[in-house]
């Protein structure tokens, strides 16, 4: 990853965020992302945000349990080793019901919590750039990519418009990186700073 | 869909006080940010005590093997499956407050659910000790896990309910693992972002795994939280029918009842959320959450317990009704004169049990009763008693005289490293609770932020102009716009 400039923007209120993505949008901004201390429903739908497709990876993960389950159990009672238990067919499958909901179940859950934290790119010893570290307390930050072409103040002046009560720029890391949060960055560190 | 939901006027605050943003953040993180109380390092101490106590315990059992428990031919279930059985259904409340009811949309769960998961969890963990230690050469427990071995291969018998339960009971506890864990991330990030010793920077940054609240993150963790929902849903009512399973497919009198698998599940809740009320009423006490875990939250929970309680009710008098209407002498004999026959050796423990479960939650059909908190801590005292009790009454009362009157074992009581281990995994529940709720955000913050503004005291007042709008109307004119 690279490190870029970013314009950030903070807002105290829901009320006055939602309003501000839309005419952000609207004027043309390149949005890098939003933080939010809480889940803001609609807000993703706002800024444009695909659906996510987390659920079909879990159906899939589902039915890999049950063919696993089904098959795993088949080959075992069945074809590897098939007992007789009290006269029973070998091919029992109201009994095996059980252990197969359990697999599907496990399959679904493990595998989407591995695939969420994939898709977030969140493992322990994961560190990345925050822009404002009160959005994960009561702050909505606003992130805006800068590119060459951009007319930093006048981003600045427009977020300012829209009700943000602190705007600034920052130098961040986009990606992720191996750390602990107990050390300093320098990236943060020698980040520019400039209030309007 | 709009923004913000509209909740009516009639429904009262899920969080009183005036409270902002900042302030439910600072209410919910002071007990990690300060030094624990006296209090605290009491209550730890002697979980630690008794944990330490259990360790001996078992460790007496695995030197000298389960003839250290006064188990017998006859009584081979005695104290250790029981409490397997309650545990288990201790744990049941806190996936019913996180699974079902988000489901069913219900705001006071956010108050409750994050105790009640970490509940769950350990609750999980201690009941799976006693089918463990149960094995007696507990260092062959992996016999039982279906892997390629070089005696055949000999595979496990997947028809058997008791292999059921080892699939069940861990599935259930590492996808209630999961899901609780998945749940504090959020809240782990607040405490790291506002942790000033370096720690404390270190573990809550590890632990949260470097969340940073964006919006695609939030999305995706709404989506993952509902879809675990719905599959823990099914789990947890999966996991105490499999439970009821090791007695229902057997052919002992007392046991061999199609009935068990909801009238466990109605009884794990039941004494769930007994649980759930004694560790809350406490713990909104010394940690200061009353604002948070007001008595509404209270009287839900009790109206559950009302609920729950009297299905379990209807299940003892249905027992009862089928073994009469059956005409099968042997249950008859069972249940008329191994349990409801109160001078039977055994009798009293019935009337403890019907006592404790069926008739004290009847109470709660007064308001003023379920909105008395140390009533309600009394009375989920006593609930768990009665239900520790009716798993007793299943399992003793039912094998110590079947069949064979020679076989009969007219009595049986446990010996002090039986209880020992019992007490122990008390000590371990309570050592991991205090644990937690020293470390760990003890009310979901996220969420509590999130049902602020429509159920706060404060906020509920009417919808802005914000609320009314669509953002779905927004997202059509943006798509026309370019």
């Amino acid at each position: 990853m690279a490190i870029k400039r970013f314009v950030v923007g903070n807002y105290d209120d829901e009320a006055v965020l939602f309003p501000a993505v839309k005419k952000v949008r609207m004027a043309g901004y390149k949005m890098h992302d939003v933080f939010t201390p809480m889940p803001i429903h609609g807000l993703d739908v706002a800024m444009g945000l695909r659906d996510t497709s987390l659920h079909t990876a879990g159906f899939i993960y589902g039915i890999t349990g049950t063919a696993t389950a089904l098959s795993g159990i088949g080959y075992a009672l069945v074809y590897d080793w098939p007992l007789n238990f009290g006269g029973k067919p070998h091919f029992a499958l109201p009994a095996w019901i059980p252990i197969i909901f359990e697999l599907t179940v496990l399959f679904s859950a493990v595998g989407m919590v591995l695939t969420f934290c994939y898709l977030c790119q969140m493992a322990p010893f994961v560190r990345k750039h925050h822009f404002n570290l009160r959005s994960t307390d009561d702050q909505f930050t606003m992130v805006i990519e800068c590119t060459d072409k951009t007319n930093i103040e006048g981003v600045q002046e427009f977020l300012k418009s829209t009700g943000a009560f602190d705007v600034h720029v920052q130098d961040a890391e986009t990606g992720w990186w191996l750390g602990t949060y107990s050390k300093n960055i320098p990236s943060v560190d020698n980040a520019k700073t400039i209030l309007v | 869909m709009s923004a913000f939901r509209y909740e009516s006027q009639v429904r009262p605050p899920l969080v009183t006080g005036d409270k902002t943003y900042h302030q439910i953040t600072v209410d919910i993180v002071r007990p990690i940010e300060n030094r624990p109380s006296r209090l605290w390092w009491i209550g730890f101490l002697t979980a630690v005590l008794l944990l330490c106590f259990g360790i001996f315990s078992v460790t007496r059992q695995v030197i000298y093997g389960v003839g250290q428990w006064n188990l017998n031919k006859t009584v081979g279930w005695g104290w250790d499956i029981t409490n397997f059985v309650w545990w288990v259904g201790i744990g049941h409340a806190g996936t019913l407050i996180s699974a079902i009811l988000l489901l069913f949309r219900q705001g006071w769960r956010t108050g409750v659910n994050r105790a009640a998961e970490a509940m769950t969890i350990f609750a999980v963990m201690c009941a799976g000790q006693f089918p463990i230690w149960h094995m007696g050469r507990v260092w062959m427990f992996f016999f039982i896990l279906p892997y390629p071995n070089t005696r055949g291969p000999v595979w496990p018998n997947f028809n058997s309910p008791l292999l059921w339960d080892v699939f069940a009971i861990s599935t259930y506890f590492t996808v209630s693992l999961l899901f609780w864990y998945c749940g504090l991330l959020p809240d782990l990030a607040t405490v790291r972002d506002r942790a000033r010793l370096k720690w404390r920077k270190f573990f809550y940054g590890m632990a949260s795994f470097g969340w940073s609240g964006s919006t695609k993150h939030w999305q995706r963790h709404e989506a993952l939280s509902l879809v675990l929902a719905g599959l823990a849903t099914p789990l947890v009512l999966s996991v105490h029918t499999i439970v009821s399973f090791d007695f229902a497919t057997s052919v002992v009198p007392g046991w061999h009842t199609t009935i068990f698998p909801p009238y466990f599940v109605a009884g794990a809740v039941f004494s769930g959320f007994a649980m759930v009320q004694s560790l809350l009423v406490i713990s909104r006490k010394v940690l200061g959450l009353e604002d948070y875990i007001t008595i509404e939250h209270i009287d839900v929970m009790n109206k559950i317990i009302l609920l729950t309680g009297s299905i379990v009710g209807v299940a003892y008098l249905t027992e009862l009704f089928i073994a009469w209407y059956g005409q099968n002498p042997y249950e008859f004999f069972a249940f008329f004169q191994n349990r409801a026959n109160i001078l039977s050796p055994l009798g009293w423990s019935y009337y403890i049990m019907m006592g404790c479960n069926v008739l004290s939650p009847q109470i709660f059909w007064f308001r003023k009763f379920r909105r008395n908190i140390v009533l309600t801590f009394f009375m989920s005292v006593i609930i768990n008693i009665g239900m520790w009790f009716e798993r007793f009454v299943i399992i003793v009362t039912s094998i110590y005289r079947e069949y064979l009157p020679s076989g009969w074992s007219t009595y049986y009581s446990p010996s002090i490293w039986e209880v020992g281990f019992y007490l122990g995994t008390f000590g371990l529940f309570f050592t991991c609770y205090f644990l937690f709720s020293k470390f760990f955000p003890v009310i979901a913050v996220a969420e509590i932020k999130h049902i602020l503004k429509r159920s706060g005291e404060n906020y509920k007042e009417k919808m802005g102009p914000e609320e009314k709008e669509s953002v779905e109307a927004f997202a059509h004119e943006f798509e026309h716009a370019h």
